[in-house]
């Protein structure tokens, strides 16, 4: 296409330029082959998913790009190929300087892209309900109970059914769907784990929810996505899908640890600091999470839906 | 007698001077239409505040809520006096057309302002007693709404006194010629805006409040 | 009073570890000199500019011709001047941000987690705030009243005010480097991570003045440029017979009337949290933070359209001037638009799809924003049929347009898939998103500028810019674009968090190191901008273009000389058509003399502009630092001059019709005298801004 333009007289510049290209041209192709060295990093995403949520994320996701295929091929080819061929220097190509309308070409511009959204908004209100987050999912097994507090720059997850508590590790068996009831007891975070679930906000005083499933036993990687501080690239935690004898394992060493979570314990918790290494509670003091809650409390609000507060 | 010898119609949005207009159709026209897009505008801010309002007036965290610290004995005065100031402002207008001096102009503009002032003079101690009663901005959510959307609405009186204030000395330098012509009908739309907003206020916070 | 007292009551809470400087003698880290080195390269900067003026004797001509000129033509190139200092403070941020990532794999990198938060919020809040905002202000300042046949805007000195008050803004976030911090908490700002709770420092103020002070020069500039298209129209110009800039102004102008007062709201409210102790966006006591997300986004997702649609209206002139045929479905483009505009208040709630409301609510705000790809689709295909038979020149704005087109679809794909709820879930919050609004607004909106700057450059300062390194620049700006964010998505799509400063996946590395090669090529793009604009002046006198119609286009804008005169018009135009000039030219009455010449009152100069922008970020510098005296003497020296300036009488300037005259017979004989050039030769020399007409129609 840069040939085509009116050569602006040819000069020493155009040739200097010619050659910086060539001399350019390896590297950049270096740069773009470089890549192909990172091909593992869908894996850590949706795209690598390993449970159900991310798993039907993933059809949708896939689904949707077949769909938006026929968005943009009709533009990625006309663009091109009208560009060139009523260039100017195309003497064959008609010219009509005042043809600016036509019905039939109208319906054909408006018509097909309502079709599609159309067809992509009844997609998205299926699919919207399906995997919402507060939905709990299908198993035969009752879900895991799990209450997640975001702090700087950790996540505190308590299990009231086991009276256990773990900081940046989050466990739990494979074959149970967990149910995550969040807060935060300091500024909005956002909890994801990639390979399971999407995301959900942790805010101080309310309460959100999330459910997620891992479809076999394994470790994921689990992050804040929200930034809050300058420890928030450390706040990644551990997600262990065990199998049922690794999780009781997992259990009696969190009692076994001894470690309380008491009041004091989670002042020194709460305090600003990375994290290095996840902790274990062997038992939590009785109400901790609706203490943080109602510390925090913003009153009534009603502003979010039925969701937002509990 | 009938079109040629008035000229070109005033389309303009405010109070319509006709013959006493000495200046420019289009720049009247065309100031008075920005002066209403900056009202519009205006309205966005206070249709916010009142949306926080709506949002935090249950989150009194302890602090005086709405039936304890608003009175409906005062701002139902301040609203008369707002309201008859609206009044005043509307009679400075016609004065503004038909009279041959400026002495109406002048009278009701002072009565207008002597009329804000009094609805400041109100509004400040209310605001004064609710105060030394402990309801403080910093104690709860619905204060910190309240003290955002009233005072706001105050303040924009108390901008308008001011601008009254000018004025009068512009009569006073210039007579009432074009521009300040102009800048009186400005003026009129944003008085007349403020008393809509304090109608509003009237209704949502004071009425309500006082009612919950 | 003791020592202290007084020094509290001068300096608030400045004192010398303000300083970036003095920061660095005493921990001098890379990350710390690094920030010492941008603070004294504004002091630098500011001091040479100052030497520079004082040694050119400069500073009469910059005020008395710029500075306090009311001329919509000089405004609006202060307005791109203004982008395009900030356009490179924030691009080499950016560069310095993909660096980091690209080396912080499992490493400290080089710039330190504070610094780099500061980077990012700056970075965020120029690009939208002091470089996308001012620059299409500019451009629309500059074009739309000579598309009108208007003499200047609505309101000329409410114009200087709100520059002045942008610039003011600006020259705060550039304080900012040099005295103190800025804020780290994005361009959104979110508390309450910006609240007094967890940032008692000055960093967020910085933030809050200097975007309330933007958003209130953008309201002015809003309520100013809907006054002149809706007021200034010149006698036939129908709103239906305007061009699309014009339209694409009109709606943007109305975007910023309603759309900037959230904005204001939610500055200000976060500025009584902070200041006095209120409790909208707290933790505790009644505050809520949600609040703060709706009003933001009440603002942000109007002004992506804001952003969005100018470059739009640059678009549809320049892909038809360069591809000399009418706009395909003027009407159409014109009704999406609007059909935009209205629907871009309906959509704001996408931007936190994950705060946990329920699915229905979720789905019918994704279904909303799906909506708006349908008028978008639209104008896409409206470009692509203005080609169709059309006699299409590759130049530099219609290379940027074409590049566009295509880069601007993949982004609204990506647009589409995070308008679904579920797929949101999954990439909102990483490098997906940032590349997805990356894809929107280098295409949508930078490209856009770009092509218009290139296009009316030569109708502004009476000469071409260069074409090669308008290609250079395209080359670098496009090439540069791709590999910088198309890794972003894949690496969004492993999960990777925006606003992360270190990285602890070896796999991002090799994509990082793209991206930051990629920001490279973005920044050697902006170089070849200057490059081009060097040479261009260098080389004027060979490629000036008086007659001031370059590329036989078809608005009022052309019909005049280049550079325009003060009063743009010398007798106002009246319009029986769309494309008015086209079909002067067309029916052979261009270049006409006209029957008689008058008077012409234009607006005389004025100081109120300077002063306010001045007073106001004297007034903000001292909220941001606590200097009770200085905000209190900046707030006065805001209203003082506009208050004065009701009182002068004096404000216009008379040209006598001789003088227009003289003008006027000079640039007819000179209109006439030229050869007139042909397409093919409109990027050489011998293009003196006179066009060769075009057979009206030509059969294949």
């Amino acid at each position: 296409m840069l040939e085509a333009a009116p050569a602006p007289a040819p000069t020493l510049a155009t040739a200097r330029r010619g050659r910086a290209l060539r001399r350019l041209a390896p590297w950049l192709g270096v740069v773009a082959l470089l890549p192909l060295g990172g091909c593992g990093v869908l894996d850590h995403g949706m795209l690598g998913a390993a449970g159900p949520v991310a798993d039907q994320t993933r059809s949708l996701f896939l689904l949707v790009c077949a769909i938006l295929i026929f968005v943009a091929a009709p533009v990625l080819l006309l663009t091109p190929i009208f560009a060139w061929h009523y260039r100017l220097s195309n003497t064959k190509s008609a010219y009509r300087p005042q043809w600016g309308f036509n019905w039939p070409l109208e319906g054909l511009i408006w018509i097909p892209p309502t079709i599609i959204v159309i067809v992509l908004a009844v997609f998205l209100w299926r699919d919207t309900h399906a995997l919402d987050p507060y939905k709990p999912l299908a198993s035969p097994l009752p879900p895991v109970e799990v209450q997640a507090v975001a702090l700087d720059w950790k996540w505190l997850f308590i299990y009231p059914d086991e009276g256990v508590a773990s900081v940046d590790e989050l466990a739990f068996p494979a074959d149970r769907p967990v149910r995550l009831t969040l807060t935060s007891d300091t500024v909005m975070q956002s909890f994801f784990v990639p390979r399971l679930a999407g995301q959900i906000y942790a805010m101080a005083g309310m309460t959100t929810q999330l459910n997620l499933a891992a479809d076999a036993p394994g470790r994921f990687r689990g992050e804040n996505t929200q930034f809050n501080g300058v420890g928030f690239q450390n706040q990644k935690f551990a997600v262990l899908a065990q199998s049922n004898d690794d999780h009781a394992a997992w259990i009696a060493r969190a009692r076994a640890g001894g470690r309380t979570l008491d009041p004091a314990a989670y002042a020194t918790l709460a305090a600003r600091s990375v994290q290095p290494e996840p902790i274990l509670f062997g038992s939590v003091a009785p109400d901790l999470f609706r203490s943080i809650l109602t510390r925090n409390d913003p009153g009534l609000h009603a502003a979010h839906g039925h969701h937002a507060h509990e | 007698m009938i079109a040629p010898a008035q000229g070109p119609q005033l389309r303009h949005v405010g109070l319509n001077l006709l013959d006493s207009d000495e200046m420019e159709p289009g720049e009247a026209a065309t100031g008075l239409y920005g002066f209403w897009l900056f009202l519009m505008s205006d309205a966005i801010l206070f249709a916010l505040l009142f949306a926080i309002y709506g949002t935090q007036v249950a989150a009194t965290a302890g602090a005086p809520g709405p039936q304890e610290t608003l009175k409906l004995g005062p701002t139902f005065i301040e609203t008369l006096i707002l309201l008859t100031s609206s009044l005043t402002f509307g009679l400075a207008a016609i004065a503004l057309k038909y009279d041959k001096g400026r002495r109406g102009l002048v009278l009701w503009l002072c009565v207008t302002l002597a009329l804000g002032i009094a609805f400041l003079g109100f509004e400040l101690s209310d605001l004064r007693t609710m105060i030394s009663d402990g309801a403080t901005p910093n104690r709860s959510g619905f204060l910190s709404a309240f003290f955002a959307l009233v005072p706001t609405h105050g303040l924009h009186v108390a901008a308008g006194c001011l601008w009254i204030g000018v004025m009068l000395t512009q009569i006073a330098v210039f007579g009432t010629d074009a521009r300040v012509k102009l800048n009186l009908l400005k003026l009129g739309l944003f008085w007349h805006l403020l008393d809509i907003v304090w109608i509003a206020i009237f209704s949502v916070v004071y009425l309500q409040g006082a009612s919950a | 009073m003791n020592e202290d007292g007084h020094w509290l009551t001068l300096l608030g809470r400045l004192d010398l570890h303000a300083f970036p400087l003095v920061r660095a003698w005493e921990d001098p880290t890379v990350s710390e000199l690094i920030g010492a080195f941008a603070g004294a390269l504004v002091v630098v900067g500011a001091v040479g500019l100052v030497a520079l003026l004082t040694w050119k004797r400069w500073w009469r001509p910059l005020f008395r011709d710029w500075l306090t000129s009311l001329d919509h033509k000089k405004i609006g190139i202060m307005y791109v001047v203004l982008a395009g200092v900030m356009l490179s403070r924030a691009l080499v941020e950016a560069v310095l941000m993909r660096a980091q990532q690209s080396l912080a794999v499992d490493a400290p990198g080089i710039v330190a987690p504070e610094h780099f938060a500061q980077l990012f919020s700056t970075h965020g809040t120029i690009m939208i705030f002091f470089m996308a905002m001012p620059f299409l202000t500019g451009l629309i300042n500059y074009v739309v009243p000579l598309q009108i046949g208007a003499r200047d805007v609505a309101f000329p000195l409410l114009n200087s005010i709100s520059l002045m008050l942008t610039a003011g803004g600006a020259g705060l976030v550039m304080l900012s480097l040099a005295v103190g911090e800025f804020s780290t908490g994005g361009w959104s700002g979110y508390p309450p991570y910006t609240g007094k709770a967890f940032q008692p420092g000055v960093g967020p103020d910085y933030w809050i003045w200097a975007v309330t002070l933007a958003s209130l020069g953008t309201t002015l500039s809003g309520i100013n440029i809907a006054a002149t298209i809706y007021k200034k129209r010149c006698p036939g110009l129908h709103l239906t017979r305007m061009p699309l800039f014009c339209w694409t102004s009109l709606c943007t102008a109305i975007l910023m009337i309603f759309a900037t007062p959230p904005l204001t709201v939610a500055t200000a409210l976060l500025a009584l949290d902070r200041y006095l102790d209120f409790h909208f966006f707290t933790n505790d006591l009644g505050g809520n933070m949600m609040n703060y997300v709706n009003l933001f986004w009440l603002f942000g997702h109007p002004e992506v359209y804001i952003l969005i649609l100018p470059a739009f209206g640059v678009f549809s002139e320049v892909i038809s001037a360069f591809s000399s045929k009418e706009l395909y479905g003027y009407k159409s483009l014109a009704a999406a638009t609007m059909a935009i505009g209205v629907l871009s208040f309906t959509v704001w709630l996408h931007h936190f799809f994950t705060m946990g409301q329920s699915a229905s609510v979720n789905a019918a705000f994704g279904i909303a924003t799906m909506t708006i790809s349908i008028p978008t689709g639209v104008k896409i295909y409206n470009w692509i049929w203005t080609m169709f038979r059309g006699e299409v020149r590759f130049t530099a704005p219609m290379l940027f347009a074409l590049a566009f087109i295509v880069t601007f679809v993949l982004g609204g794909l990506t647009g589409i898939m995070l308008a679904i709820p579920p797929i949101d879930y999954v990439v909102h919050n990483t490098v997906f998103l940032v590349a997805h609004f990356h894809n929107m607004l280098i295409p949508g909106l930078l490209y856009g500028m770009i092509a218009g700057y290139m296009y009316w450059f030569p109708k502004a300062f009476g000469f071409r810019l260069s074409e090669v390194w308008g290609k250079v620049a395209f080359a670098c700006w496009v090439s540069g674009f791709y590999l910088a964010f198309m890794p972003l998505y894949v690496l969004g799509l492993g999960g990777m968090a925006r606003r992360s400063q270190a990285l602890f996946e070896p796999d991002y590395r090799p994509w990082l190191i793209v991206a930051a090669c990629g920001a490279v090529l973005l920044l050697s793009g902006l170089v070849s901008l200057f490059v081009q604009l060097f040479v261009s002046v260098r080389d004027r006198d060979a490629n000036r273009v008086p007659v001031g119609d370059p590329w036989d286009a078809r608005g009022l804008e052309w019909s005049v000389a280049a550079p325009p005169p003060e009063y743009n018009f010398a007798t106002i135009p009246r319009v029986d058509r769309l494309d008015p000039f086209y079909w002067r030219k067309e029916r052979g009455e261009a270049y006409r003399t006209p029957s008689r010449y008058e008077d012409i009152v234009m607006p005389k100069e004025s100081w109120v502009g300077p002063l306010v922008g001045l007073a106001a970020a004297a007034c903000a510098f001292g909220l941001v630092w606590h200097i009770g005296w200085l905000s209190l003497v900046g707030f006065l020296g805001i209203w003082i001059p506009v208050v004065a300036r009701s009182f002068v009488r004096d404000i216009h300037r008379t040209i006598p019709a001789a003088e227009v005259e003289a003008a006027e017979r000079l640039w007819l004989e000179r209109a006439h005298r030229v050869r007139p050039v042909p397409r093919e030769r409109e990027t050489e020399p011998a293009n003196l801004g006179l066009a060769r007409p075009f057979p009206s129609e030509v059969t294949a």
